[in-house]
């Protein structure tokens, strides 16, 4: 009894039944194609908001006002704040911006959109934030301080509102007051959470004028000379305006490093692929007891069968060897399939998120769901092999 | 010479304790080389289990079964099976095909578990397949074939390795009349050209067509009919 006939009986047993082959080719192409997109789509998911918080630079401190608490009084964070960052008390400090946020309803024609972030800021801030211009020129410290109604505007805010149509030089409304779009910024993309590009920069005199008033600023942007001076320009900003806010114990500001937030963000998305990873598991389990099934299923009906072959004489290890190459066979090829498959699926934008694939869960689905099928098509066959003749052919 | 079987207080008991089975209670039988026996029985008699046991399909409780002068019971699973392949041809009731698989291949399967060569078990099944008159029919499926047909096919796949003995259980229980005489007829081709045949029937037709009928009544030999 030579391998190749059994080998030979295998591929006739699994050609035999095409439909029983295919269900259970399936149900492994499931299980694995699954396994592998789920875990994609969570590292996609990840590693965008890296990319989009890298992109964004890494010697960058954010100061922003702390909520007032009680007992203690919150001095405002001021444009003099801002100045009084960059000077020789702070040698790693290159620029510190002033920064005003609002909402803001924008218009041109009859279009009108709203604009989720209308910044006010000064020209260094294109610079620390990565952002560069598309078309048309950035404003500059003139029209700050001539007060200019002059913006520049996100891709999302310029394909909104302007669509098929060169937005620098026309004239737009926000919140009903006339500003002359310069430039439009280079698309940075989406972040999975919030539109990067959905966004509007004005001189902050400007902004202040027309849209914020005169209060706190939202933040100040700092940049430091390279991202390893990133720690000494933090204690020389927290030492400067300690000294301007008189701060005792608590700081009434808070200031957060590019660092900090990545971390921060990280943390979050990491929940998001642990999340993912628990139902790719489930979903791995699921595929595991689906081919556990059809395996049963497919060598409990066979049983008759195996009892006619061990009656005409088959030993028992042709008959295992047989249903081991048949699972084999079975395994192997949906297995492969649904890494085909799952691959492909990476290869498509899913809800907003470009899947990207881990190595690892490619090798982790193959290897889990061919082991069950071998598993549970060997075992089973073992089992009823072992049965006397008889036993197997009474079996219904 | 030896006999093809002998048989000598064979006992088989299903179960244990109060709900213990005894199918068959101290059975002796000797059957000769080239002999043509029919076995018959009310159901429950044992009759089954006796022809289960001959073919090694199932071991006895005790009691020794010498087939062609070996005693089968110092053998393990995997030295029956091959016992199965080179001295049995065993004919089921049901016939017993593997389906979805030609007559061809079918009557090929012993052959290929006893290591023939390709070429040499293509010939040797087709001998058999033409000795049952279905050369016409080698590659039809199981589900392709008529009740008769299967049977001829499970004939040929039982003789196909040319075995010391064919057994056949109730081989006609499931056959029109005329699917049953041809049957038959096969089985006294094969008993004219010396082979031993031992068959189990419930009908008088058939056991008319061996040389000795043996009764068995409560898992024992009542009687020999010659």
């Amino acid at each position: 009894m030579r391998l190749v006939e059994i080998a030979a009986f295998a591929v006739r047993g699994l050609t035999a039944n095409k439909m029983r082959s295919g269900l259970t080719t399936l149900g492994i192409l499931i299980g694995v194609a699954s396994v592998i997109l789920l875990i994609a789509v969570g590292n996609g998911a990840s590693s965008a908001v890296q990319q989009s918080i890298a992109g964004l630079g890494t010697n960058i401190l954010t100061i922003s006002p702390q909520r007032a608490q009680q007992g203690s009084t919150v001095k405002p964070l001021t444009t003099a704040d801002a100045a009084a960052l960059v000077g020789p008390d702070s040698p790693d400090v290159k620029y510190a911006s002033p920064v005003v946020s609002a909402q803001a309803t924008a218009g041109y024609g009859g279009t009108s959109y709203a604009i989720s972030q209308f910044i006010g800021t000064d020209p260094h801030y294109f610079e620390t934030t990565n952002s560069g211009v598309a078309q048309g020129n950035l404003f500059s410290d003139n029209d700050i301080q001539q007060a200019r109604k002059v913006v520049v505007i996100g891709a999302t805010v310029a394909t909104q509102l302007f669509p098929g149509v060169d937005p620098v030089g026309k004239s737009m409304l926000v919140n009903n007051i006339p500003f002359t779009v310069v430039g439009v910024l280079a698309a940075k993309g989406s972040s999975g959470l919030q539109d990067a590009d959905d966004m509007a920069v004005a001189p902050l005199t400007t902004t202040q004028n027309a849209l914020t008033g005169y209060g706190s600023l939202t933040q100040i942007v700092v940049q430091a000379r390279s991202a390893d001076a990133l720690p000494n320009a933090q204690a020389q900003v927290t030492t400067i305006l300690n000294g301007r806010h008189k701060v005792s114990q608590t700081a009434d500001y808070r200031i957060l490093s590019q660092d900090q937030l990545l971390t921060a963000r990280t943390a979050t998305t990491e929940t998001f692929t642990v999340l993912l990873a628990s139902v790719a598991a489930i979903s791995l389990l699921v595929g595991g007891i689906g081919i556990t099934n059809i395996m049963l299923v497919t060598v409990t009906e066979r049983i008759r069968e195996i009892g006619i072959r061990k009656a005409v004489g088959a030993p028992r290890s042709s008959i295992l060897g047989q249903f081991l190459i048949e699972a084999t066979l079975l395994s192997l090829f949906g297995g492969a399939l649904g890494v085909a498959a799952g691959m492909l699926g990476t290869q498509f934008t899913i809800a907003g998120i470009k899947p990207v694939l881990v190595p690892s869960s490619v090798l982790l689905a193959f290897a889990v769901s061919a082991l069950i099928g071998l598993f549970f098509g060997s075992y089973p066959a073992s089992r009823a092999a072992k049965l006397r003749p008889i036993e197997a052919l009474r079996h219904e | 010479m030896s006999p093809v079987i002998e048989v000598r207080n064979l006992r088989k008991t299903y179960g244990a304790g109060d709900t213990a089975v005894h199918a068959l209670r101290g059975l002796d039988l000797t059957v000769e080389k080239g002999e043509y026996i029919a076995i018959m029985g009310a159901s429950g008699s044992g009759k089954s289990t006796l022809l289960n046991i001959l073919g090694c399909l199932d071991i006895p409780t005790s009691g020794t079964y010498l087939l062609d002068g070996i005693d089968t019971g110092d053998f393990d699973e995997e030295q029956l099976s091959l016992l199965r392949n080179r001295k049995i041809g065993f004919v089921f009731q049901s016939f017993n095909l593997v389906p979805r698989t030609t007559a061809l291949a079918n009557v090929e399967l012993p052959l290929v578990y006893a290591g023939v060569r390709r070429a040499q078990r293509r010939e040797r099944a087709l001998a058999a397949l033409d000795l049952v008159g279905l050369k016409e029919r080698t590659h039809h499926r199981p589900n392709e074939l008529s009740g008769g047909q299967q049977q001829r096919v499970a004939i040929a796949r039982a003789l196909v390795t040319s075995p010391a003995i064919v057994l056949a259980d109730e081989p006609t229980g499931n056959l029109d009349t005329d699917s049953s005489r041809e049957v038959m007829a096969i089985l006294d081709r094969l008993h004219a050209s010396g082979r031993t045949v031992v068959l189990i029937t419930h009908e008088d037709e058939v056991a008319a067509h061996a040389m000795r009928t043996i009764r068995v009544v409560d898992g024992r030999v009542a009687g020999v009919l010659v």
